[in-house]
């Protein structure tokens, strides 16, 4: 599907900004430090949590762990795809078991993701909370999640695309709103 | 956009793949692999999906490899055992077959001493097809599971060279990993006597070598075949003792081979004919690895292939 701009919505200084508020948010939230990790879902949000953590062990001075989780096995559409999707690399190297998980993810959409997300990671262990934080919440939710942390809140309309840019592989920081140019 | 996908409905054989798609299974493999290491070792992703073991020839480790894969991706899987089936009664393999596909399967994962016959299934056949051994042919999930091996030490599967030795005439093993590495470029030697390693095999890009030596001379893996004496290998050369003095590995031979070479065998292993027993134990042999990749890889080809209803070929 072929798509054009409609809007730039965030820059690197006003992405800066937020990154740095949802850091402080959730040290905020978890008076227990060491009991907390962070999980970036494939495949933004593992570059999400990567800024987040930098962040966290700046101000702290501690070492953050911090995991990578792929969900295509856990969707709740694999049947209905003509190809089976990729499947990305699952690397949590600590154990979940009684910990206080904050998972991350670029855009949180209908919410079928973090679904598939927590189903597997109560097939790792049983944590003893789960936290979300997305850097863009557009709204349409399906299922009832709610982020605990957001980088921004942004309506949407269902055809539009959100497009959060990083440096990391898209060479820029910036949130782009995309729609089709065709109907 | 002209961006590759993956689009086979069965797994017939290596010689069916592109490089594109061998580069997908491995990849699709090594993601495959962390799961087996997990406390609870299950993903849902072929929930509802009914694989059917169908094995006309004796096999524990391959049938239970595929077992052990289904149950991980969360498939119901039916062992189909031939020798206490109605084949016995005198059904035919077709009949068999569509009786078992009145049961809606969607994938069967076939081992049969005819070649081809995976082929034929696919022919009449709706569900997505294994071939887990069929004949003199091929054994593809074998060829896989070595290349998965293979990439897991050399960090890549392209630009080695891998001496074959042994029974290759009779092997589809060696088949499978021969038409594999030619497909991606490395160069394979085969190793053993002329009676099981004719001169034919070079028109599918292998050197061929009598003497092992220089056969297994610089390469990165040394790939061990087992004497088959149930396929009447022992008519093929004089004796044991003489097929080993000639075509044996043992730490000699295995000097030859480059510093970093890495033995490996598709088992069942025989102590002492084909391989020295110390080198078969030693850190430069992988064989139990092959072992645990081979529920990575096909986990791999069961995800991959759709496992929906195909149309028969024909």
């Amino acid at each position: 599907m072929e798509e054009k701009i409609k809007a730039k919505i965030m820059d690197e200084k006003k992405m800066m900004r937020a990154f740095q508020r949802m850091a402080v948010e959730i040290l905020e939230n978890n008076r227990v430090v060491e009991n907390l990790v962070l999980i970036g879902i494939q495949k933004k949000g593992v570059y999400v949590a990567e800024r987040i953590k930098k962040l966290i062990e700046e101000m702290e001075n501690i070492k953050m762990p911090t995991g990578i989780l792929d969900i295509t096995l856990f969707r709740d559409d694999l049947h209905k795809h003509e190809q089976q999707p990729i499947i990305q690399k699952t690397e949590i190297n600590f154990s979940v078991e009684d910990k206080d998980i904050v998972l991350i993810d670029d855009v949180l959409f209908t919410g079928r993701t973090i679904r598939a997300a927590m189903d597997s990671i109560f097939e790792l262990g049983r944590p003893a909370s789960v936290q979300l934080a997305v850097f863009i919440d557009r709204g349409h939710r399906e299922l009832p999640i709610s982020p605990d942390y957001k980088g921004k809140y942004l309506p949407t309309s269902r055809r539009e695309r959100v497009n959060v840019m990083l440096k990391e592989i898209d060479d820029v920081d910036q949130v782009l709103i995309m729609e089709p140019t065709r109907f | 956009m002209g961006e590759y996908i993956f689009n086979q409905n069965h797994l017939l054989g290596i010689d069916h793949l592109s490089d594109k798609d061998i580069d997908t299974i491995l990849e699709t493999a090594e993601s495959f692999v962390e799961i087996s290491t997990r406390d609870v070792k299950k993903v849902p992703a072929l929930k509802g999906k009914t694989v059917v073991n169908l094995f006309f020839e004796n096999s524990t480790r391959t049938r239970s490899s595929f077992e052990i894969a289904a149950k991980r991706l969360s498939a119901d899987l039916i062992n189909f055992n031939s020798s206490v089936s109605s084949l016995k009664k005198g059904e035919s393999l077709r009949d068999t077959v569509l009786t078992l596909e009145a049961m809606n399967p969607n994938i069967i994962v076939i081992r049969h001493s005819a070649s081809g016959s995976p082929y034929y299934l696919t022919t009449f056949a709706r569900s997505s097809i294994i071939n887990a051994g069929d004949g003199f042919h091929e054994h593809p999930t074998q060829a896989l599971l070595d290349a998965l091996t293979m990439k897991q030490v050399f960090k890549t599967i392209r630009g080695l060279k891998v001496a074959i030795v042994g029974d290759i005439l009779h092997s589809r093993v060696a088949r499978s990993n021969i038409i594999l590495h030619r497909k991606m470029g490395n160069e394979v030697s085969i190793i053993g006597p002329p009676s099981l390693v004719p001169r034919e095999f070079e028109k599918m890009g292998a050197k061929v070598h009598y003497n092992i030596e220089e056969g297994v001379k610089n390469s990165d893996v040394v790939m061990m075949l087992r004497v088959q004496s149930e396929r009447g290998a022992g008519n093929y050369f004089p004796s044991i003792r003489e097929y080993r003095k000639h075509f044996a590995i043992n730490k000699k031979v295995f000097s030859m081979a480059k510093k970093s070479a890495i033995i490996m065998h598709p088992g069942p292993i025989n102590r002492d004919v084909e391989i020295d027993n110390t080198l078969a134990d030693s850190d430069k042999s992988f064989i139990l690895q092959q072992v645990t990749n081979g529920i990575a890889v096909r986990m791999a080809v069961l995800y991959l292939l759709k496992g929906d209803f195909n149309e028969p070929i024909n």
